[in-house]
């Protein structure tokens, strides 16, 4: 047994392997939790079916988490179809499966408990690596991955290396996580981290609430990450109680040791941040915001498992309250879950973004992955919360998108053009501090 | 379930003998493989006639089985769409050549049983060239120019995954063992 001091990554695997491993060894671990959702369940079921047969047993069904959120409400026969196969597989060996209205897979895997610290989850999707932000390990896998765990509870994994992002110091006002991750991105390319966990680490970290570092993990897979972890603590603790209903007690060796092995480490000084913009057409194209201030935009886009939270969308609110859209712009704001929507609708969030000309939806994945609900055309311009502006990712392949945080996607909004959000009021960001200050609402 | 074409485990055509290289550049995500309007199908010969669909529609045309995708940096970037190596297999690829891939395509096409080959060297390929590949030594052969290539041959463990025809038949083998 090494005596060597381990990554938080090395722990969590060792844990669930049962043996002692590092960065490049191969490991078959247990899962603790797995989702897919309506594009990629199906295909995972029939990977299943095809190798377990017809009286197939799925192991641990209380584990498996299936959502309805690509195609949610079904915008075509093929799509309903699909739902329907994964309706008839959730009833028929007893897993968990949740409706159209209920969001995005990996907000409602948060929302309903099946994400805690130290916990080893998987996604048949790529933002699986959102969990990390509570201190577990996800990561994406693919369907035949997904539809084999089903029959066997365990998956083969390569144990990554880790590259550690340090920031120290306060952020300034008007910069959130969101512009430290296209920020982190921007400096190691889309390919950065391919392989590898991404760790967040330094005070600036610590003291973000939950919502944030979510972001920070969510985005870890546009420079190729395989996980993309922030060390849990008390706020994360607090978050789980109050946000998923969980009682968890924090294991204190669960934190990378101070003298782990990382193979590259990223240092930055908060307050040197400016809010950042991606710019068309690759997450890598970070730049700060006066760069690209001014650019017309048709449409700003609000939402998603990046920036679709009730804190992302009240960003907005804040500066839209009693305010209205420019008139060459629309707004379309998608709830990440039926939770979120709902806490919009009790705040009066959903009501002043609705005067002020936003297209407000049902909760789910929207245009983000160009499927419906706001898809872009030949020659629009977007402006989104989200975390990919492939060519063609929100609809046309002429389309151009821009991405950005909540707050800059409000006061571009406002304004028809993309606009730094710290030359605005700012006693409304204040508000909203506060009232996130907990790591809860 | 019934209506559906019953998956193949490991139904690539023999990487050994020779075929046309497709060749692409670098960054080639999983949207520019299987744009995302088509992912409601996951049968592999309906994908294929939509691969690189906007970037290259002479692909899917003019693909013939036993032909290589050849690729530069960070192939299959994006969504873990296990449809991107899914339409190569349907439509008849035997393996694809890159510079470098991105994890989950990577993982995918292992799972699935379809060759994936890192090598440094896949640049100098030109398109339409004749290639074929050893896969135990790790060699890229390119018939047109006359050289040979070096690849990473897969670890260990990978390389048992393919041969037994990718991760389903891996698991089927399993779980008959622990049910003895
Ligand atoms: S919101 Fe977008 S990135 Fe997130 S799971 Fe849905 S399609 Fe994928």
């Amino acid at each position: 047994m090494s005596s060597s001091a381990r990554t938080i990554t090395e722990k969590i695997l060792s844990t669930k392997a049962g043996r002692e491993v590092t960065a490049g060894d191969y490991v078959e671990a247990e899962i603790d939790a797995m989702v897919g959702h309506d594009v990629t369940g199906p295909l995972a079921i029939e990977v299943f079916e095809s190798v377990t047969g017809e009286d197939g047993t799925v192991a641990n069904p209380e584990n498996v988490v299936f959502t309805l959120d690509h195609h949610a409400p079904a915008d075509g026969v093929e799509a309903a179809n699909n739902h329907n196969i994964v309706r008839d597989f959730a009833e028929t060996y007893g897993t968990h499966q949740y409706e159209i209205s209920d969001g995005i897979c990996h907000q409602v895997m948060i929302e309903e408990g099946f994400v805690r610290p130290g916990d080893l989850i998987i996604g048949a999707d790529s933002h699986s690596t959102t969990y990390g932000g509570l201190g577990a390990f996800g990561t994406g896998v693919g369907s035949t991955d997904l539809g084999t765990v089903f029959a066997t509870g365990e998956l083969w994994f390569r144990v990554p290396e880790t590259i550690r992002f340090e920031v120290e110091g306060a952020l300034p006002d008007g910069v959130y996580a969101k512009d430290l991750i296209l920020r982190f991105i921007g400096d190691v390319g889309f390919d950065g981290a391919t392989y590898k966990t991404a760790e967040y680490g330094g005070s600036a970290i610590a003291d973000l609430p939950i919502h944030q570092r979510l972001v920070l993990s969510n985005m870890a897979i546009e420079m190729g990450g395989k996980a993309g972890i922030v060390e849990p603590d008390d706020r994360t603790v607090t978050y789980l109680e109050r946000q998923s209903g969980l009682d968890v007690s924090l294991d204190p060796d669960l934190v990378s040791d101070p003298d782990a092995d990382y193979e590259a480490v990223y240092t930055y000084r908060g307050s040197d941040l400016a809010p950042q913009v991606s710019k068309p057409s690759n997450p890598e194209n970070a730049v700060d915001i006066d760069e690209v201030a001014g650019t017309p935009v048709d449409q700003v886009f609000v939402g998603t498992c990046t920036n679709g939270r009730y804190e992302d969308i009240r960003a907005v609110a804040d500066v839209l309250k009693g305010e209205q859209i420019d008139s060459n712009t629309r707004l379309i704001v998608v709830p990440a879950s039926k939770t979120v929507y709902q806490t919009c609708l009790e705040t009066g969030v959903l009501e002043t973004l609705v005067d002020a000309g936003a297209t407000f939806q049902s909760a789910g994945c929207g245009p983000c992955a160009g499927y419906h609900q706001g898809v872009l055309g030949d020659d629009d311009v977007c402006l989104a919360t989200a975390n990919r502006n492939f060519p063609g990712r929100e609809g046309s392949m002429q389309s151009q998108v821009y991405l950005a945080s909540p707050a800059t996607a409000g006061a571009t909004a406002l304004y028809g053009e993309i606009t730094d959000p710290r030359g605005l009021e700012t006693e409304r960001y204040d508000d909203y501090a506060v009232a996130t200050a907990e790591g809860g609402r | 379930m019934t209506d559906r074409v019953p998956r193949t485990d490991g139904g690539t055509p023999p990487v050994d003998e020779p075929g046309r290289a497709w060749v692409f550049g670098d960054d080639i995500d999983t949207d520019q493989i299987t744009p995302s309007r088509f992912l409601v199908s996951t049968e592999p010969a309906e994908l294929a006639e939509h691969a690189f669909n906007d970037l290259r529609p002479a692909f899917s045309a003019d693909v013939e089985a036993g032909d290589f995708v050849v690729a530069g940096e960070n192939f299959g970037g994006g969504s873990s769409r296990e449809h991107a190596p899914l339409s190569l297999i349907g439509a008849g690829v035997s393996a694809v050549v890159a510079q470098s891939f991105a994890r989950i395509f990577f993982r995918n096409a292992i799972n699935l049983g379809l060759p994936v080959l890192i090598c440094p060297d896949a640049g100098a390929i030109e398109d339409g060239a004749s290639v074929s590949i050893d896969l135990d030594a790790g060699l890229v052969y390119d018939h047109d120019a006359g050289e040979t290539y070096e690849a990473e041959p897969l670890p260990q463990f990978l390389q048992e995954l393919v041969d037994q025809g990718g991760l389903e038949a891996y698991t089927r083998q399993k779980l008959a063992t622990t049910s003895e």
